[in-house]
């Protein structure tokens, strides 16, 4: 058998070290020149976070989301686990109870908690929730990590190749091109997302905080050398081209809130792309003769990807459906 | 409820807004039993239809849509976005916010007459977010809008009912127009509530969008609104200052 994966994002990428760790002739064929800004992946936060993404199939996010952390673990070096930190203010502390309600494997933190976790956010909150077991990784660091992975297992990308050849035989397309393949995949609605990249020497935090807020909920998430990635807005629109005044205002709002030292960071990047989602926000194994689809992470991307792709390859290798996630359609 | 010449099913109108998907938000319309959803535009998504992917599921739906102006704080910015809603739509039909302060989200009504004069007389049926004012309320009316939309609270924060003798003295003062609570809702017992005082219909969004099972309490809430207009129609009793028993004292035993 071999298997050809169309996209070089999250989920083509996963999928492709995921077979070829089972001796499957893999090769990605990625449209671009290299992983870059034509993929959700590029902009992602990276969060590992199968427990504060419990807004709705909290126990499926979070089911799938642990398995594909310890996936990561087992694969990414430079992987940080040191939790997530989600904080409120004072007005929307109930926003927090809310949330805490939904999930599990976080602990309560009053304002010295908070303090001794991240010193730059001393009593700056009352309360927050600590979720120890969660990490992040850099979107931008991973990627090419796990090409390294596919090149010493002898799987192939080619970059600047669209890889529309017809499956023949025992060969096996893998369609991972997010809202490119909406044409195929009839459900598949774009949710746009904006972000920005800050430095600052001013603020150091040691893991990704969650701002809690009704109206404009933002995380922050630290990389190296004092490099903060600030996201992201979610907007029913999938026009990919612009960032838009009012939501780098209400992204820079949420960052100067967290701390005022934001304001002093230097912009290095605006970036923006559009998430493909199905209408329950989940994403889905799609078999079609031929051809397999794995679509629709929205913000779910880092988070679930490896967990798909193990079921995905478990259900071409055996033929075995994948029966809590697929979609047997023949459309 | 009759509104602008539409014979409504449901007492009960239902907002698009925070659902945790599309898909739950579709499950919950249904639950509901709602004839009527609301749908903000935020002007990125009705421009060059780039919203289609969720505006398709909103049609899709088989409900009427009352577009609405949310997060508007000018005249300007509420009129243009409702002649976007009404092309992207294809409804007259315009729920008409102009926001006047950023932390209470209570509207500006000075911003909210004008723009309803305005987008009355361009042809749009108006259903405006106010206050319990009984003047401004007056001068909407003068302004061309046959239906009112006072607020309960404020947007989002589930208080319920703030100002029940404000809301009686309009429902006794504009007897004759539909009046529709739409904010600050929180439980299916404020909802009732206002069906009790003689509103003809409540809008809900945050207090079902937000609930843990957003599906089970479009339910509670449907629930809620037959029990306050079946309550309303079967005139309540009068509260009493003093207790007054429920069963006869004649024929009790005298221990002397």
């Amino acid at each position: 058998m071999r298997v050809s994966i169309i996209g070089a994002g999250v989920a083509g990428m996963t999928c492709a070290v995921e077979f070829a760790e089972r001796g499957v002739a893999t090769e990605v064929f990625e449209r671009a020149d290299s992983f870059g800004p034509q993929s959700c992946s590029w902009f992602a936060g990276g969060m590992l976070a199968p427990w504060c993404e419990c807004d709705h199939s909290a126990d499926l996010v979070a089911t799938f989301g642990e398995r594909s952390l310890a996936w990561w673990k087992k694969r990414m070096p430079t992987l940080d686990q040191q939790g997530s930190l989600l904080v409120a203010h004072g007005r929307h502390a109930s926003a927090l109870v809310e949330l805490s309600r939904r999930t599990t494997r976080y602990e309560w933190l009053n304002a010295n908690g908070i303090g001794e976790l991240e010193p730059a956010l001393g009593n700056r909150f009352p309360k927050g929730l600590f979720f120890k077991d969660e990490a992040h990784i850099d979107p931008r660091e991973a990627l090419p990590c796990l090409a390294n992975r596919l090149a010493s297992l002898g799987g192939r990308i080619h970059f600047g190749a669209s890889g529309s050849a017809r499956p023949e035989g025992d060969h096996v397309v893998v369609d991972c091109t997010g809202l490119a393949a909406r044409e195929a995949l009839r459900e598949l609605r774009g949710v746009k997302g904006e972000m920005l990249v800050l430095r600052s020497k001013e603020i150091t935090l040691n893991r990704p905080v969650r701002l809690v807020d009704p109206r404009i909920p933002a995380y922050i998430v630290p990389r190296p050398n004092g490099v903060f990635m600030v996201g992201a807005t979610m907007i029913e629109s999938d026009d990919s081209n612009r960032v838009t005044a009012r939501s780098v205002l209400e992204l820079l709002s949420a960052a100067c809130s967290l701390h005022p030292a934001f304001a002093e960071a230097e912009v290095l990047e605006l970036g923006t792309q559009v998430r493909p989602a199905f209408p329950d926000n989940m994403p889905r194994i799609v078999r079609r003769p031929g051809r397999v689809y794995i679509n629709g992470f929205f913000r779910h991307g880092f988070l679930l990807a490896p967990a798909f792709a193990q079921m995905a390859a478990d259900a071409v290798l055996t033929g075995e459906p994948c029966s809590e996630v697929a979609h047997e359609d023949h459309a | 409820m009759l509104v602008y010449d539409t014979q409504l099913s449901s007492r009960l109108l239902l907002g698009t807004s925070r659902y945790p998907s599309p898909a739950v938000l579709t499950e919950a319309v249904k639950a509901s039993g709602t004839g009527v959803v609301t749908v903000s535009l935020r002007r990125e998504s009705s421009n060059e239809r780039s919203g289609q992917g969720f505006f398709s599921i909103i049609r899709s739906l088989g409900v009427r849509v009352l577009p609405n102006t949310a997060g508007c704080h000018s005249v300007k910015e509420a009129v243009t976005t409702a002649h976007m809603a009404r092309e992207v739509f294809g409804t007259s039909w315009i729920k008409l916010e102009v926001i006047g302060d950023r932390t209470t989200l209570q509207p500006d009504v000075f911003g909210l007459v004008e723009a309803a004069k305005i987008l009355c007389d361009d042809g749009f049926q108006v259903f405006p977010y106010t206050t319990e004012d009984l003047v401004v309320a007056d001068k909407l009316l003068d302004a061309g809008c046959r239906v009112l939309m006072p607020w309960g609270a404020p947007i989002g924060s589930g208080q319920g009912l703030n100002n029940v003798p404000g809301l009686r003295a309009m429902r006794a003062r504009f007897a004759e127009v539909p009046l529709i609570v739409d904010a600050g809702i929180g439980v299916p017992s404020h909802a009732a509530r206002a069906l009790e005082l003689g509103m003809d219909g409540v809008l809900i969004n945050t207090a079902v969008a937000r609930a843990g099972d957003p599906v089970g309490m479009a339910r509670a809430f449907a629930d809620a609104v037959k029990a306050g207009r079946s309550a309303f129609i079967a005139q309540p009793m009068l509260p009493s200052d003093v207790a007054i028993p429920s069963t006869p004292e004649i024929g009790l035993a005298h221990l002397v």
